[in-house]
């Protein structure tokens, strides 16, 4: 089932010619509007007028997560605030959080890329669709949801957690769909087991997951314990939220939405375009959007570009699993963390050195990812008092889980257990590593 | 009477009193007395030295993180009764309280000598200065 087979089954001639239309139009529309984008154009020595070919793209400055932080929160819009008509966010390096505000267009067209990349994973009207993502200010709730609204499911907002409620619902209701993060996934298989329901008995046949990285390996185990069809979806906040990409039901690569999203892989160290096939890191530049768009942003995200024809017809170009990051960033239970957030919340504690090491649990099985901080007890902060101890340790596990968003393990080791290296210090060791 | 305690954080993991024990004994200092302070993570290993500025040292260089704090000692008479007649009533009367507690026999007076930590040393020693004398 293709939604807008006109879009989606458009030949490469006719869509490159819209993507160039639509290219020139933005790069005037954020020159016009934004003074970040035409100080950056003039830096580069060009104009709007300086694009005549999609090549031209090359010209054009790229965008960073850094120019998100320092322009926040709202040096990127394009738009006068009365104009925007929601403003969702996402963790940024430092303290300062990831401001994406949307017009009444922009709600519209997401809504319909959502509804779209849903009908590429296979939804129907006829699913009941538990949306398990986070409602709020990620954008993964209202994403999912509003495209799912489209497609004309019916839509269970449960969110994340409580998953005894969800188990619950998810068979008295008959929920043939869920979209959630792939650890989500196996951490509801792991808790119907628990109460003695097999999910591969319900309904349920299709995942949509994605917001956190996974692999083949996980796919199969999510397919074979929750007895469902799991299908890879892509998206990040600084470009739409979910819906820039997603697998159609032959899983061979996730189909970028090219009608609204122009990407390009560079080389993450020189900024050189690479041809399809490379391995590089995915920049994207925003063909529609009118709140924020963006110019060639560099998503940090290593992946491929594979622009031959599908079996499902569509023409879109199809991109690999992520399989790595040109940056420091984590991606834990489907949120950013920064080892840098980390070490701002050590050195806000009083006397607390940031020799740290973060140990993250990668693909375990049934579990979600974990996120443990292991932090040096050195002098300044070590009390002959146990109780003084403990507390430290609470005070950290507080600190981080408010700055961070999501609960960390804190646990309190000896200085010869963090290794001291050469240089830019480890500080991300995966469990299976120690 | 005022004592040096040292104070050494570890893992709970097998072999971390093992290699304190072995620093120590590296530098000829005995040990008086230890009590050890664990959660499920790690513990608190607190000790009085035959030499605590030595042992501290050596325990450093070891890579340890390690304190020294001055807690206070009291001798123990060895009857019923003992240790609540010669500290706890008289520092509870005294509205001080415990911390933490151990006590050792002292080699050289064969007595039993407990050692505490109060929320407030001063008082602490005062009081139990006194009933030593009075």
């Amino acid at each position: 089932m293709i939604r807008d087979p006109e879009h989606e089954k458009m030949s490469r001639e006719e869509l490159e010619k819209l993507q160039l239309q639509r290219l020139q139009e933005k790069a005037a529309y954020v020159y016009e509007r934004v003074p970040f984008y035409r100080q950056a154009f003039k830096e580069k020595g060009v104009a709007p007028g300086d694009i005549q070919s999609l090549s031209d793209l090359a010209k054009l400055p790229f965008t960073a997560k850094v120019d998100f932080r320092d322009n926040y929160p709202f040096g990127l819009m394009a738009v006068p605030q009365a104009e925007v008509v929601r403003i969702h966010s996402s963790s940024g390096t430092t303290g300062k959080p990831i401001i994406a505000p949307y017009t009444k267009g922009d709600i519209d067209t997401w809504a319909e890329i959502m509804a779209r990349v849903l009908v590429t994973a296979g939804v129907t009207k006829e699913d009941v669709l538990q949306n398990a993502y986070g409602y709020g200010l990620f954008t993964g709730g209202l994403g999912f949801h509003y495209g799912a609204e489209r497609v004309g499911c019916s839509v269970i907002p449960t969110g994340g957690g409580n998953t005894k409620r969800q188990i619950l619902l998810l068979q008295d209701l008959g929920t043939t769909v869920i979209t959630c993060t792939p650890s989500y996934a196996l951490i509801v298989a792991e808790a119907a087991l628990d109460v003695g329901v097999d999910l591969r008995e319900t309904q349920l046949r299709l995942g949509v997951c994605g917001a956190e990285p996974w692999s083949e390996q996980m796919r199969k185990d999510i397919e074979t314990r929750v007895g469902i069809k799991a299908i890879n979806i892509y998206g990040l906040t600084e470009v739409i939220g979910p819906g820039v990409s997603t697998e159609c039901p032959y899983e061979c690569g996730m189909h970028i939405q090219e009608d609204h999203f122009l990407v390009e892989i560079i080389d993450p160290a020189t900024g050189e375009q690479l041809p399809y096939g490379s391995e590089g890191e995915l920049v994207i530049t925003t063909l529609t959007k009118e709140a924020q768009p963006v110019i060639r942003f560099r998503t940090r995200d290593i992946c491929s570009l594979n622009p031959e024809a599908c079996e499902c017809g569509r023409t879109f170009v199809r991109m690999s699993r992520i399989t790595g990051r040109s940056d420091d960033m984590l991606i834990v239970r489907g949120v950013n963390v920064f080892p840098s957030q980390i070490e701002s919340v050590l050195l806000e504690v009083e006397g607390v050195e940031p020799h740290y090491l973060i140990v993250v649990d990668r693909q375990h099985q049934f579990k979600s990812d974990e996120l443990e901080v292991w932090v040096e007890v050195s002098e300044d902060v070590f009390s002959d008092e146990l109780g003084k101890m403990e507390g430290l340790e609470r005070k950290l596990r507080s600190e981080m889980d408010s700055v961070l968003g999501i609960s960390a393990k804190i646990k309190l080791v000896e200085p010869r257990t963090i290794a001291r290296t050469e240089g830019k210090a480890k500080r991300v060791v995966d469990r299976s590593e120690l | 009477m005022r004592v040096e305690q040292l104070s050494v954080f570890v893992e709970n993991q097998a072999g971390r009193l093992v290699a304190i024990l072995e620093a120590l004994k590296q530098k000829e200092i005995s040990i008086r007395a230890l009590s050890i302070s664990e959660t499920a993570e790690f513990g608190i290993v607190r000790m009085i030295l035959s030499d605590p500025e030595a042992g501290h040292e050596a325990l450093r260089k070891a890579g340890f993180t390690c304190r020294t704090d001055w807690i206070v000692s009291a001798e123990i008479p060895d009857v019923p009764g003992g240790l609540l007649d010669s500290v706890a009533k008289p520092l509870a009367d005294a509205g001080v309280n415990l911390k933490y507690f151990y006590a050792y026999i002292e080699p050289k007076t064969d007595r039993a000598v407990a050692v505490l930590k109060t929320d407030d040393l001063e008082r602490a020693d005062e009081v139990l200065k006194r009933r030593a004398e009075g």
